[in-house]
C-alpha cells in the first residue's frame, strides 16, 4: 500500500516534470537558435545544428557597428515615454471612470473598449494623416503619438478595473483626512495599485520595443528607425543575400533588455498589497 | 468641541427616499447613539454628517455652522468605518498622521498628537507596524485612533463594534463608555445592536425608514416606548405582543379580552379607546411571573425551556401572541419543563396598550 503510494507519487512527478521541460523547450528553443545562429561563423550557417559548429562574435561586432546602436536608443526612448506617458494618463482616466460618477461613464468605457480592439492596419491611414498635420512625419514624436493612442485604451481599461477593487472606504477615510482627488491617487491609488501600475507599464513598454507597422510607415531615416525595422532592413553584402548572422545577433541583443527589465519589475508585481485594510 | 443639530435633513436616492426629514440637537459633549434595523437610514445619517453623501434637502450645524456646503475635512468632524478603511500600505503612524501632515501641521506636532493618542489607546507599541500585521481588536483601536487625533468637534462612528467577537466587544463597549468621559466629545453612534445602544447611549434615537421613531434617555424609551416598533426593538427576548379587544378603558386603567376570553388588565390611559376596539398588548418576558391560579390572567402549555444560566426563558403557546408564543423570564431554578401548564401575571404598570396603529397609550392618570 505505502509502496506503491509513494511510486505513484513519483510517477506523478516525473510526469509533471516532462511535461513541464517540453513546454520549456517549445517556448525557449527559438530563442536558443537564435543564440546558436548568432555566434556561427558565416561559412557554416546553412548547415543547421543544435550545438554551433565554430565559435564567432563577427556578427554582434558588425550589427553593434551599423547605425543599429541608434536604433536601440531611439527604441528605448520611445518605449519609455509611451510606458510612462500611459500609466500616468490611465492611472487618471481609471480613477475617474472607477469613482467619479458622470453621465455616460458606461459609454465612455464601452466606446474605450472597442477602440483598443481596432487592428492597427485599420488606422493606419488616418494616423498618417494625423502625423502628417501635426508635422510630426519622420520623428520619434509620431511613434510616441501613434503607441500612445494604440496602448492607452487598454491601460486605461484595465486600471479601470484595478482601481474598482480599491475599497471605497479608504477614498472615504482620505477624503475625512483632507485629502483632495490628486492627493487620494497620489497617497492611497498608486501604492496600492502599484502591481498594476508595474505590469501595465512592462507591456506597454514591450508593446512599444515590438511594434513594427507604424514604425515602418511614420519614419523614413535611420536617425529616426527602432529595432524592429532596423532589423527588418538589415541587409547584407548583395541584393540576394539574407544576413542570418547579424539579424539573429541583433534579435539577441535586442531581447536581453527586455528580460532585464522584466527580472528587475518582479518583485513589484506581487499581490496581496490590499491585506488589512478593512475588517477585522 | 461643538453641538450638531439637524434640521429636516431629508436624502433621497433617485425616487427612493432614504432619510425623511430628520431634526436632531446633539448638545456638547453628548453620546447619541442612533439605533435601528439595517435599512433605516442610520448610516446614511452619519455619511450626510460627515460630507461623505450630499443632502437633498435640510440643514447641518455644527458648533452653530452651517456646514452642508463644506467638504469633509472643513466640517470638523473624524469618522470611524465600519470595516475601519485602514490604508494598508503606512504605518499605524503615518495613517494617524496622513489628516494632520494634510492640514499641514507641523512635524513636532504631529508626532506629539500621535503618541499622545497611541498612549490613550494603548496602541503605542504598535505604531510601527501595518494593518496587516494587526489583530482585529488592535484595528479597532488604529481606526478610532486615527479619528481622535484630529481632535474633531463632532465624533461620527458607524458600527465600530461590529467587526469583534462577542467577548471583545463587551471589553470594547466598555472602554469606549471610558473614553468617552475622558474626552468628553460630542458623538454620534451609529448601531443596530439594542445592547450596545442601551448601555452607550446617553440619548437614544430609533429610527425605522429615514424617520425618528422616538428620542430620549435609554431607560426611558425602554420603559416608555412611543410605540409597537420601539417596543419590539429595544429588549432581548423581545416585547410579547399580545392581539386583544378593549373591554372598558378609562384614564387609569384599560381592561382588555383577551382571545381565549381572559380580562387583563393594564395600567395606561386609555381615553381616545373604546370598549370592542382591538388593541395589541405587550409585556416584556421580565414583568411576567408565576403567579396561582386566583390571580392569573395568562394559561398556556409551554412549548419550549431555554435556560441561559443566569435565567429560565418559558415559551407558552397562548392565543393571539404573535408567532403564537409568549416568553417569561423565570428563576433559574425554576423546574419547569415542556408539556407544564404555566399561570403568568403581570404587574398593572408593565402591561402597554398600543392601539391599531401601534401607537401606544400614554401612562394612566394618578386615579
Amino acid at each position: 500500500m505505502k509502496v506503491s503510494g509513494r511510486l505513484r507519487r513519483a510517477a506523478r512527478g516525473a510526469l509533471f516534470g516532462a511535461l513541464l521541460a517540453a513546454i520549456l523547450a517549445f517556448a525557449l528553443f527559438p530563442l536558443y537558435y537564435a543564440l546558436v545562429t548568432s555566434v556561427t561563423p558565416s561559412g557554416e550557417l546553412f548547415r543547421a545544428a543544435l550545438v554551433p559548429p565554430g565559435w564567432t562574435l563577427e556578427h554582434y561586432r558588425g550589427v553593434l557597428a551599423g547605425p543599429f546602436l541608434r536604433a536601440i536608443l531611439n527604441s528605448a526612448l520611445v518605449a519609455a515615454a509611451v510606458a510612462a506617458l500611459s500609466v500616468a494618463l490611465a492611472l487618471g482616466a481609471g480613477y475617474a471612470l472607477a469613482r467619479i460618477p458622470f453621465r455616460g461613464r458606461h459609454g465612455v468605457l464601452l466606446a474605450i473598449l472597442s477602440v483598443s480592439m481596432f487592428p492597427q492596419i485599420a488606422v493606419l491611414a488616418g494616423m498618417f494623416e494625423l502625423v502628417r498635420g501635426l508635422g510630426l512625419f519622420d520623428s520619434l514624436g509620431a511613434l510616441v503619438l501613434s503607441y500612445l493612442i494604440l496602448a492607452l485604451p487598454f491601460a486605461a481599461w484595465v486600471l479601470t478595473t484595478f482601481a474598482r477593487g480599491v475599497p471605497r472606504e479608504l477614498e472615504e477615510a482620505a477624503a475625512l483626512d483632507g485629502a483632495g482627488p490628486l492627493r487620494t491617487i497620489a497617497r492611497v491609488f498608486v501604492p496600492l495599485l502599484r502591481p498594476g501600475l508595474v505590469a501595465i507599464g512592462l507591456l506597454v513598454f514591450v508593446t512599444a520595443w515590438n511594434e513594427f507597422l507604424f514604425a515602418l510607415t511614420f519614419t523614413l531615416s535611420d536617425a529616426q528607425r527602432t529595432v524592429p525595422v532596423a532589423i527588418a532592413l538589415l541587409s547584407g553584402a548583395s541584393a540576394y543575400e539574407l544576413p542570418w548572422g547579424a539579424i539573429m545577433a541583433a534579435a539577441v541583443v535586442v531581447t536581453l533588455p527586455i528580460v532585464a527589465l522584466a527580472l528587475a519589475f518582479q518583485r513589484h508585481i506581487v499581490s496581496g498589497l490590499l491585506a488589512g485594510a478593512t475588517k477585522g | 468641541m461643538a453641538d450638531l443639530v439637524l434640521r429636516g435633513v431629508t436624502k433621497a436616492f433617485g425616487a427612493a427616499t432614504v432619510l425623511d426629514g430628520v431634526d436632531l440637537a446633539v448638545a456638547d459633549g453628548e453620546l447619541v447613539v442612533l439605533v435601528g434595523p439595517s435599512g433605516c437610514g442610520k448610516s446614511t445619517l452619519l455619511r450626510l454628517v460627515a460630507g461623505l453623501d450630499e443632502l437633498t434637502r435640510g440643514e447641518i450645524l455644527i458648533g452653530g455652522r452651517r456646514v452642508e456646503a463644506l467638504p469633509p475635512q472643513e466640517r470638523g468632524v473624524a469618522m470611524m468605518f465600519q470595516s475601519y478603511a485602514l490604508y494598508p500600505h503606512m504605518s499605524v503612524r503615518d495613517s494617524m498622521a496622513f489628516g494632520l501632515s494634510v492640514a499641514r501641521y507641523d512635524r513636532a506636532a504631529i508626532r506629539a498628537r500621535v503618541e499622545q493618542a497611541a498612549r490613550l489607546l494603548q496602541i503605542a507599541p504598535l505604531l510601527g507596524r501595518k494593518p496587516g500585521e494587526l489583530s482585529g481588536g488592535q484595528r479597532q483601536r488604529v481606526a478610532l485612533g486615527r479619528a481622535i487625533v484630529r481632535d474633531p468637534a463632532v465624533f461620527l462612528l458607524d458600527e465600530p463594534l461590529s467587526n469583534l467577537d462577542a467577548a471583545l466587544r463587551a471589553r470594547t463597549r466598555l472602554e469606549l463608555a471610558r473614553l468617552h468621559r475622558t474626552l468628553n466629545a460630542t458623538t454620534l453612534y451609529v448601531t443596530h445592536d439594542q445592547l450596545e445602544a442601551m448601555t452607550l447611549a446617553e440619548r437614544l434615537v430609533v429610527l425605522r425608514e429615514g424617520r425618528i421613531e422616538q428620542v430620549g434617555a435609554p431607560l426611558e424609551v425602554y420603559r416608555r416606548p412611543r410605540n409597537a416598533f420601539v417596543a419590539g426593538f429595544l429588549g432581548s427576548p423581545t416585547m410579547n405582543f399580545i392581539g386583544a379587544r378593549v373591554a372598558v378603558a378609562g384614564p387609569c386603567e384599560v381592561a382588555c379580552l383577551l382571545p381565549d376570553g381572559v380580562r387583563l388588565r393594564a395600567g395606561a390611559n386609555g381615553a381616545a379607546l373604546r370598549a370592542g376596539d382591538p388593541v395589541t398588548l405587550g409585556i416584556r418576558p421580565e414583568h411576567l411571573r408565576l403567579a396561582d391560579d386566583a390571580d392569573a390572567r395568562i394559561r398556556g402549555p409551554v412549548a419550549v425551556v431555554e435556560r441561559s444560566g443566569d435565567a429560565c426563558y418559558a415559551y407558552l403557546e397562548v392565543a393571539g401572541a404573535r408567532d403564537g408564543l409568549l416568553v417569561a423570564r423565570l428563576d433559574p431554578d425554576s423546574r419547569i419543563r415542556p408539556g407544564d401548564r404555566l399561570s403568568l401575571a403581570a404587574p398593572l404598570g408593565a402591561v402597554h396598550v398600543f392601539d391599531a396603529d401601534g401607537v401606544a397609550c400614554p401612562p394612566a392618570e394618578a386615579a
